[in-house]
């Protein structure tokens, strides 16, 4: 087990004794990431030997791939998203329990990449908010599992117990660009302003 | 008895141009009015059994300006037909040949899908890859291939969903 210690200035914020409520969710959710396998098209291949025992995914507690989304936790959108899709795709986000969290993996998820077309999703930002882009096309297993690890890395620092008593925060949307700026932060200190969509019901899912 | 020939001696009677493209394959061309007819004598007479594809080219600007390109494969002769036939832009349609080859029913949606040729007495005329409710024709020349558009379903969808959920605040956007 790693430290117990809260980080600096987090214990005037919410007190000891949150903060070690905080760590070991964090703990626990960084730790057994369920990953949605939205495997769309190439990069869906990739994804596949990255879960497969050659580069294997459960070291890092994120192999147990569920086609259910009620299951998951991770949705890591591998693939060309169509428009057409792009609707199956939010729904399936949507049926996701919180807290959850978005990789983008390979740049036609990202931005489109090459396919710079009516009909496919100019990077699923546009539908989804993303935490984490892996570029490539497609990017090695070993990327895909760097972005999970960075994702551990951003999980810890999330204050899930402070969410509990705020309420939730939303994804930052840009109507404008019709992107979404950030991910749900799910607690994380931001700095700067900006929008923060309104809590749909305090301290539960979104959706 | 080649194959152009096979060709010509089915379709007697039945006015017809025969082309000489550059791959060397034996093609012809017809008039829109007469595809049903021509390609039931191609089927029954010459023996084209199986229809390979059913696609158009969009020749804009120029008129007539789309082409209904038809393939055709002879399983017992071993050999394929390609024929043509010319539209207009306006309004394009041709009459459909699903009921001589019913497996061209997809070839013809996609077709309507791409280029909005309107395929008469096809019974289940919608589009095949672009989502339905769709504006546009993406393979025709004029529309920019970046698309006009392209999310307008998906957020026309999706705020059909926000409005129907108590969960959501309406400032969401
Ligand atoms: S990024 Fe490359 S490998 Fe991945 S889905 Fe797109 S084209 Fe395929």
């Amino acid at each position: 087990m790693g430290s117990l210690k809260p980080a600096d200035g987090h214990a005037s914020e919410t007190g000891f004794f949150v903060t070690q409520v905080d760590w070991v969710v964090n703990w626990g959710r960084k730790n057994s990431l369920w990953p949605m396998p939205l495997g769309l098209s190439c990069c869906g291949i990739e994804l596949m030997a990255m879960i497969g025992p050659k580069f294997d995914i459960a070291r890092f507690g994120a192999e147990a791939a569920r086609f259910s989304p009620r299951q998951c936790d991770l949705m890591v959108v591998a693939g060309t998203l169509t428009w057409k899709m792009a609707e199956a795709a939010r729904l399936i986000y949507d049926q996701m329990p919180d807290p959850k969290w978005v990789i983008a993996m390979g740049v036609c998820s990202s931005s489109g990449g090459m396919y710079d077309s009516y009909s496919v999703v100019q990077g699923v930002d546009m539908i989804l908010p993303v935490d984490l882009y892996v570029p490539g096309c497609p990017p090695r297993p070993d990327a895909v599992i760097d972005a999970i690890l960075k994702l551990q890395k951003k999980i810890e620092r999330e204050k899930p117990f402070q969410l509990l008593l705020d309420g939730d925060v939303v994804g930052e949307y840009d109507s404008g660009t019709k992107r979404f700026l950030r991910a749900p932060n799910h607690g994380v200190p931001t700095t700067g302003s900006h929008e923060v969509l309104p809590p749909t019901k305090p301290g539960r899912g979104r959706s | 008895m080649s194959t152009l020939e096979r060709v010509v001696e089915a379709l007697a009677g039945i006015s017809h141009t025969v082309q000489k493209p550059r791959d060397g394959a034996v093609a012809i061309e017809i008039e829109a009015s007469v595809v049903p007819q021509a390609l039931a004598a191609l089927r029954d007479r010459a023996g084209f059994d199986t229809n390979v594809f059913v696609t158009a080219i969009d020749r804009y600007p120029a008129e007539p300006r789309f082409t209904v390109c038809y393939s055709f494969l002879s399983t017992a002769h071993n050999d394929r037909v390609r024929v043509q036939a010319r539209i207009p832009g306006e309004k394009p349609h041709i009459a459909t040949i699903t009921h001589l080859w019913p497996g061209t029913a997809y070839s013809e949606r996609e077709c309507y899908d791409m280029f909005g040729i309107v395929f008469d007495g096809h019974t289940g005329l919608k589009r095949l890859l672009m989502p339905q409710g769709y504006d546009h024709h993406p393979l025709r020349k004029d529309f920019p291939h970046q698309g006009i558009e392209p999310d307008r379903l998906y957020r026309e969808w999706d705020q059909r969903r926000r409005d129907r959920s108590p969960l959501r605040s309406e400032s969401e956007a």
